[in-house]
């Protein structure tokens, strides 16, 4: 699977980079996120638990920071396992570009998944994978702004390329070296599969 | 009584319990106390076992046992066997690795088994496997036959580049010659398509140990029931055969993917010990897919010799076959004696040689499935005799005919081992040829042409061998079992019978066959037998059915048990009638003395049997109860024309089967509807394989065609009506004079739909297609030609 796209955020570059390397902001932006822990400074565990009516599934997942170049770019890799229903795993290259007032990120992630995820949902995964995308920069937004001016992640989805037009007022936060949303995208595709399968 | 002789078209017995729900499937099956087991399998193709930590879900509810590979290394299970061993050309054995049935160090496709999660519910089950977390240390996979040669990434550590074996058959030199002489040589490069079964019922196994007797019952869902035993109990679990039970009443379908001993009737079998209760298992059918051995899957090049009139002089194979992750029972034997042995088909090619390359590789094992290596014979030689026809310019038809082995020939040697015992290859070629209306081919092409679309019409002949046997032909080409089949005649006190045969009935009509035999025989009425199969608590012994054997070899068996009934009762009624056994004639079941009225019938000899108050005791023992063994003296070879035709949308590469004939000669036929119905189903799934099915597998070894959203299975609607007909010589190497049906319809059908189609498309230039001829495909042949 590869996805690539773009989201425009009225923030300036320093305040997004700080924002996605905001565990807690993290956190409550990767849909369905239990945990993230830090293991070091390159390495991130998180759960991820998905529950739709009576069906729940815990993804565990690592992540990696490499090529680290704040606050411009990063690479991220990293891997979900799910258990019985197999495992998912990735990368993403992430890129802030400041735009006037406001910082455009650009990503392009390659996934690939596995096991039962693979055999029932390969091709699945790329509109999965899209909507989890657009539900992360819905969550994310709403968690950096007080005074959230939303589009719907049903928009979102709709284009690669999206806007996102409200400022992100918070750094006060404690910072850690890196960025880990991506997690969310693979993992989250992941459990979606997994309900889908099961 | 005639209606239900053999050769009636009897309407089949065991259709009303199939119809009405009242079949005994494993998964219909429970017993008091019973667990339930969820399997862990490996997402990965290739990877080390790092850690497999089962502590937090032995916690979970409903949990009773959790136990992995190392469980039963440490109770030292052994590995699951392979049934049949290849040399290679330079004498080695081939490569056998371990295969046990659950990983211990390392998993090697995916579904592989790692652990069993035994709990009270099912769902309590998998909600615990969900909690096992395991440490896999990824490796490259060895997908393709290639990369797998390759070695980078070896399957097995201790099998050099992944190659199982390195094989041939026939005379090199000879053939070298034929070519060095030739006219023209044609080759071929093609692929024969890797399948995935799909029986219709997913496997399951229920077992259950008695820690009172010491004694093990497994039910599952097997063609062979005795065969399972001997394996798992001799191999792998080192349990007597007096102390284990395997029962496998109805199967819903098998075609070949149930013949083999499973990892998961070993795991359930030794775990039920362990937890002493008994324990169900059903497989998903998810699981069905990256389980069940696969099939075909060969990449094969081959040239074909002819002089300048078109006549065949010599044919040059090489073959690469998957044999997938491990040795699967008879995965050996699929791409070497029932592949290479076919080679010269109904031809009188006179030098052949060819050679096969073996190749593990990080995918489900591949064996036998319905045809098992001369589906691929089959279509490799098919599509050669047509690319000669096309390149010499003699018609397909001609070519054919000038090259066909005549009635006058027999017994015929080929040049690779088999003798072909008899035969009329010409009589059902041009039987199909009319059937098919093959002259009037040009004006239905015309029609078609008229409204857009390209017709063709493509030719394949055949020629298979069933039975696997006699015992000591199989065993001197490595077979490690005997291929012979036996069969038990009990007649009860007031003249009814129960058979009981060694062949197992998933779907092909022995209960309804056999039966016609038997009560043909004795003289008895059809509804006086019964037929009873699947049990080793019942069956004296038995090798189950595959290769189109339970007809070839169950038959005679049963036969053989019959005439000794006759020949005890003749004697029984000697006594009583007082005359000579060489005078007693029998006759539609009625025993009498030879020129006079004095007569017993069947009924009342069987009662003096159980009932011997005059009875000759000293000489004779109570009873009518007969055993019989069989062993044939040669395989035997039905063979046959099959003539497809499509019609082709070239604006969306759609293929439309519109006409599909096939004649063949499969011997003596019992019931002609089961030969029917055996001849469609064969040639529904030929037509599948053609135009449908085929199995994907992404680099990294993950199964792309998983479900039935990727994985095309043929539908009635993608079926015409299949003119099916028979045009048999008897059978010479059995008394029953019979030759096999279970598997002609897949050898026979796809090379004449991918004939037929490159017929269809030839105008437009395209030359080459390969299976599964899917709309994009042919869309893209057409575009690209």
């Amino acid at each position: 699977m590869e996805m690539t796209g773009e989201y425009r955020i009225e923030a300036s570059r320093q305040k997004v980079w700080d924002a996605l390397n905001d565990p807690e902001i993290l956190k409550q932006s990767i849909p369905g996120c239990e945990e993230i822990e830090r293991i070091s400074d390159t390495e991130l565990a998180a759960k991820v638990v998905a529950k739709v009516g009576p069906v729940k599934a815990k993804f565990s997942g690592q992540v990696t920071i490499s090529d680290l170049d704040p606050p411009n770019s990063y690479r991220i890799s990293g891997e979900g396992k799910g258990g019985a229903a197999g495992f998912a795993k990735g990368g993403a290259n992430i890129s802030l570009k400041s735009d006037g007032e406001a910082t455009i990120l650009s990503y392009e992630v390659d996934a690939t998944v596995g096991g039962k995820l693979a055999q029932l949902g390969a091709r699945l995964i790329d509109g999965t994978a899209k909507k989890m995308a657009g539900d992360f920069f819905k969550n994310f937004a709403e968690v950096v702004t007080e005074d959230a001016d939303l589009y719907s992640a049903e928009k979102l989805n709709e284009v690669d390329t999206n806007e996102i037009n409200h400022g992100i007022n918070t750094s006060t936060r404690s910072k850690i070296s890196i960025s880990s949303w991506i997690i969310g995208l693979i993992l989250a595709a992941a459990v979606i599969l997994a309900i889908i399968v099961y | 009584m005639t209606e239900t002789n053999i050769g009636a078209p009897v309407k089949r017995v065991e259709d009303k319990r199939f119809l009405t729900g009242r079949g005994r499937y494993t998964d219909d099956l429970n017993q008091p106390n019973q667990l339930y087991a969820s399997i862990l399998r490996s997402p990965h193709a290739h990877a080390n076992l790092k850690k497999v930590d089962v502590s937090q879900a032995k916690a979970a509810p409903g949990v009773i046992d959790i136990f992995t590979g190392s469980d039963m290394a440490a109770d030292e299970v052994g590995s699951l066997p392979c049934g049949w061993q290849i040399h290679s050309k330079d004498g080695s054995p081939m490569n056998e690795p371990g295969h046990p049935p659950m990983a211990v160090s390392k998993v090697r496709h995916v579904g592989d088994q790692v652990a069993i999660v035994i709990a009270e519910t099912k769902s309590q089950a998998r909600d615990a496997m969900e909690q096992i977390a395991v440490d896999y240390e990824v490796l490259p996979a060895a997908v393709n036959m290639d990369e797998a040669l390759s070695g980078k990434a070896l399957v097995h550590d201790d099998v050099p580049n992944n190659m199982c074996f390195d094989w041939e058959i026939g005379d090199k030199e000879a053939t070298e010659n034929s070519f060095s002489d030739a006219h023209k040589v044609v080759s071929i490069e093609l692929i024969n398509n890797r399948l995935i079964p799909n029986a219709m019922e997913p496997r399951a196994a229920v077992a259950q140990f008695d820690p009172s007797s010491g004694n093990y019952t497994l039910h599952t869902t097997t063609q062979n029931p005795h065969v399972i035993r001997l394996l798992m109990g001799a191999f792998v679990l080192q349990i007597p055969e007096h102390k284990l039970r395997i029962i496998s009443h109805d199967v819903g379908g098998g075609f070949g993917s149930k013949i083999f001993h499973y990892a998961e009737e070993a795991i359930l079998t030794w775990a039920s010990a362990k937890v002493s209760q008994p324990i169900k298992w059903t497989a998903e059918r998810s699981e069905s897919f990256v389980t069940d051995a696969h099939g075909r899957d060969h990449e094969t090049k081959a040239d074909l010799a002819l002089d300048k009139d078109g006549k065949f002089l010599g044919l040059r194979v090489s073959t690469k076959a998957n044999i997938g992750a491990y040795l699967s029972t008879f995965g050996s034997s699929v791409p070497t004696y029932l592949y290479g042995t076919l080679l010269a088909g109904v031809y009188k090619t006179p030098a052949i040689y060819c050679e096969v390359k073996t190749v593990f590789t990080n995918t489900v094992p591949v064996d036998a499935y319905r045809g098992a290596g001369r589906p691929e014979c089959t279509y490799l030689l098919e599509r050669l005799v047509d690319k000669a026809a096309k390149e010499t310019g003699i018609d397909p038809v001609e070519i054919r005919r000038i090259n066909m082995i005549q009635p006058d020939q027999f017994p015929y040697q080929t040049p690779v081992a088999l003798q072909y015992d008899v035969g009329d290859y010409p009589k059902a070629f041009e039987t199909a040829l009319k059937a098919s209306d093959y002259e009037g081919f040009s004006s239905r092409r015309e029609k078609s042409e008229g409204n857009g679309k390209k017709r063709g019409i493509g030719i394949s002949t055949y020629i298979e061998a069933c039975g696997i046997a006699p015992s000591a032909v199989a065993g001197a080409l490595g077979a490690r079992a005997g291929l012979y089949e036996s069969a038990q005649v009990r007649v009860h006190p007031t003249g009814s019978v129960t058979l009981y045969t060694g062949t197992h009935n998933h779907g092909q009509g022995h209960e309804t066959t056999f039966a016609q035999i038997v009560s043909d025989t004795l003289g008895i009425a059809f509804d006086q037998v019964e037929v009873s199969h699947g049990d080793t608590g019942e069956v004296q012994f038995g090798m189950g059915t595959y290769g189109s054997r339970s007809l070839a070899v169950g038959g005679p068996a049963v036969l053989k048990a019959c005439n000794k009934i006759i020949d005890k009762a003749k004697k029984i009624a000697a006594h009583i009638l007082e005359a000579s056994e060489a005078d007693i004639d029998f006759k539609d079941g009625v025993f009498s003395v030879s020129g006079t009225d004095r007569e017993l019938a069947f009924g009342e000899v069987s009662l003096a049997a159980y009932v011997p108050h005059n009875y000759p005791i000293e000489e004779l023992e109570p009873g009518l109860d007969e055993n019989a063994f069989y062993d044939p003296l040669n395989f035997s070879f039905p063979a046959g024309c099959h003539i497809c035709e499509v019609e082709i949308d070239p604006e969306t590469g759609e293929v439309e089967v519109t006409d599909f004939t096939a004649v063949d000669d499969i011997g003596r036929v019992i019931n002609p509807m089961i030969v029917e119905g055996q001849v469609q189903g064969g040639v529904a799934q030929g037509i599948g394989q053609a135009l449908m099915e085929g199995c994907v597998y992404d680099k990294e070894g993950q199964l792309l065609t998983g479900s039935y959203m990727d994985y095309t299975m043929p539908r009635a609607d993608n079926l015409p009506n299949l003119n099916v007909s028979t045009e048999s010589v008897l059978g010479a190497s059995n008394p029953l004079e019979v030759k096999g049906v279970g598997e002609v319809g897949s050898i026979g059908a796809p090379p004449a739909v991918i004939n037929a189609i490159l017929d269809a498309l030839s105008s437009l230039g395209v030359e080459d297609i390969s299976m599964p001829a899917s709309p994009s495909k042919v869309w893209q042949a057409i575009h690209n030609a």
